[in-house]
């Protein structure tokens, strides 16, 4: 599903977020990046969804070479991955349900058609009863939850999600992370960032651990390698 | 989750057409920018009424000089030549000749006026009456006046004018209305100021519209950035301000109209007046079904040029970080 190839990204200062970064992602997979702020975390999911683009290197995502989307083609593409921010991103002036159709309205469904899946979305992550309820009424996680409607309810087969907890209490998070696990098990790809181990450790998914924009060495291996 | 997968086969059969769909997203579109206007109405109804004025301006006086043209048209029709007849050709000479020229074609009537009659007249309205009889002889000559047929242009004109001027008998030719054919030469000035003058004024509009849409860009930008995260096109981000520049011109235009028809409608009893101090029947020359509809036309068309031309600059700067 996600390939990288010896991915860098490099600002205009010099720095480098990601540095010769190499890594795949198979179809129906669930994992987790981890790793300290400024790892590279971020930057990673903002390459698969085209917010930026790599210095060098190729990311290919279901067999699209991201580099040879053009800028034209970018919305179309996004289109196909469902997003899930730390802070939600909702849009406060409408109500849950106008959120969570918003993606099938930039897809142009008709409204019949989109009221049904919204529908078919929040009963997914529980809050079928708050369509009405405008987002700021809303607990963090509720919000939470309405933004993973929003990101599945034009039935993407890849989510990325950057923190989707990290403003969550542990009770919630695994709420959170128990529904990704729903998702993931009728064949959604999975990719989230967190820097939360032991709720990674819990849930027992692969880990890609980034440090300074690129794979971390786990220790036993270090120790192996010098043997 | 089969139940869903059922629903999904189902679908098709009663899904709308795209056309269908495209429609009645632009409808609901269309209302949700008229409802973000109705949420600000001061400040809505300010930027209406500037583009109102704006319009209004031209258009008043584009009917101001519609009506000149209509009133100074009438005085055209009663257009007269004097004919002035050299000195030494006496009366029956003269009155042989005024019959001559009124068997012509172009010509309507012709009216004689003596050398005797017109010192007569002098005398009596000029108040030089005691200078006048000092005079040894009469310095006035006889008199024609030629008034041309009715289906003259102004080419025929010139023709006759013309011939008249070439007779041997003629001294001099006037052209009674020659100040009505410079009164037209500058109103065709002013219709040329108007135009420039409107054309300015419609940049204008272009720049007001663009920058309330510019500020409306500004104050969404966190909504126009979420959208693009999840796929909007620029196309699609646009449209709301797009309606929302047509809306503006549709009002403004509307407004416009309703303020140059509050100005006739102050104008009515004065010239009323004016007619019957004069007894006559002038009425104010409104403006056309056309030219109305051009106004809002004018208006709609520079509330979407606007909007897209500042949609088109600011869209694509706005890109999600």
């Amino acid at each position: 599903m996600i390939q990288l190839e010896n991915a860098t990204k490099r600002f205009p200062g010099g720095q480098e977020a990601l540095s010769g970064l190499s890594l795949s992602i198979d179809k129906g997979e669930m994992v987790f990046v981890t790793g300290h702020s400024g790892a590279g975390k971020s930057t990673l999911l903002r390459l698969i969804a085209l917010i930026e683009r790599p210095t060098s290197g190729q990311v290919i995502v279901d067999g699209q070479n991201t580099s040879r989307v053009k800028r034209r083609k970018i919305p179309a593409y996004r289109r196909q991955i469902g997003m899930v921010f730390q802070d939600h991103k909702l849009l406060y002036d409408r109500p849950v349900a106008d959120n969570v159709a918003l993606p099938l309205i930039i897809a142009g469904v008709g409204h019949r058609e989109a009221s049904r899946k919204v529908r078919a979305a929040l009963d997914q992550v529980g809050l079928l009863h708050k369509e009405k309820r405008r987002p700021e009424t809303l607990s963090a996680g509720e919000q939470q939850r309405v933004g993973i409607a929003r990101a599945i309810v034009s039935r993407p087969k890849l989510l990325i999600a950057d923190e989707p907890t990290g403003n969550l209490d542990p009770d919630l998070s695994l709420e959170v992370m128990r529904i990704f696990r729903r998702f993931n098990e009728v064949g959604v790809t999975l990719l989230i960032a967190s820097h939360d181990i032991s709720l990674i450790d819990r849930l027992g998914c692969r880990r890609i651990a980034l440090e300074d924009g690129r794979l971390q060495q786990e220790p036993e291996e270090d120790v192996e390698s010098w043997r | 989750m089969a139940l869903t997968r059922n629903a999904d086969a189902v679908a098709p059969a009663r899904r709308s057409s795209p056309l269908a769909i495209w429609f009645a997203r632009h409808m609901s579109i269309s209302i949700g920018s008229l409802g973000r206007l109705s949420r600000h109405p001061f400040s809505s109804l300010m930027i209406i009424l500037v583009i109102a004025v704006t319009l209004a301006l031209p258009a008043a006086i584009n009917l101001i000089v519609k009506n000149a043209r209509s009133i100074s048209g009438s005085w055209d029709n009663a257009l007269d030549f004097s004919v002035f007849l050299k000195r030494d050709l006496p009366e029956d000479e003269a009155r042989a000749l005024g019959r001559l020229i009124e068997q012509r074609a172009d010509v309507d009537l012709v009216a004689f006026i003596s050398a005797a009659q017109a010192l007569g007249d002098f005398k009596e309205h000029s108040g030089f009456g005691a200078a006048l009889d000092q005079l040894p002889d009469n310095p006035l000559p006889h008199t024609l006046v030629v008034s041309p047929s009715a289906g003259h242009t102004s080419a025929s004109m010139i023709l006759l004018h013309e011939e008249l001027g070439n007779l041997p008998e003629t001294e001099y030719v006037q052209v009674d209305t020659q100040w009505v054919q410079r009164f037209h030469a500058i109103l065709d000035i002013v219709r040329q100021a108007i135009a420039i003058g409107a054309a300015l004024l419609g940049i204008a509009i272009v720049v007001i519209i663009g920058n309330t849409i510019r500020l409306d860009i500004e104050n969404r930008r966190n909504e126009i950035e979420v959208t693009k995260l999840i796929g909007a096109s620029n196309a699609f981000v646009r449209r709301p301000f797009l309606w929302t520049g047509f809306w503006y011109g549709l009002f403004g235009g509307l407004m416009a109209l309703a303020l140059v028809y509050y100005g006739l409608y102050l104008l009515q009893g004065p010239v009323a007046r004016l007619a019957g101090l004069y007894q006559s029947n002038i009425a104010i020359a409104t403006m056309s079904l056309q030219e109305a509809a051009a106004i809002i036309g004018i208006g709609v068309f520079l509330g979407l040029f606007g909007s897209w031309f500042t949609t088109a600059r600011h869209m694509r700067r706005i890109e999600p970080r």
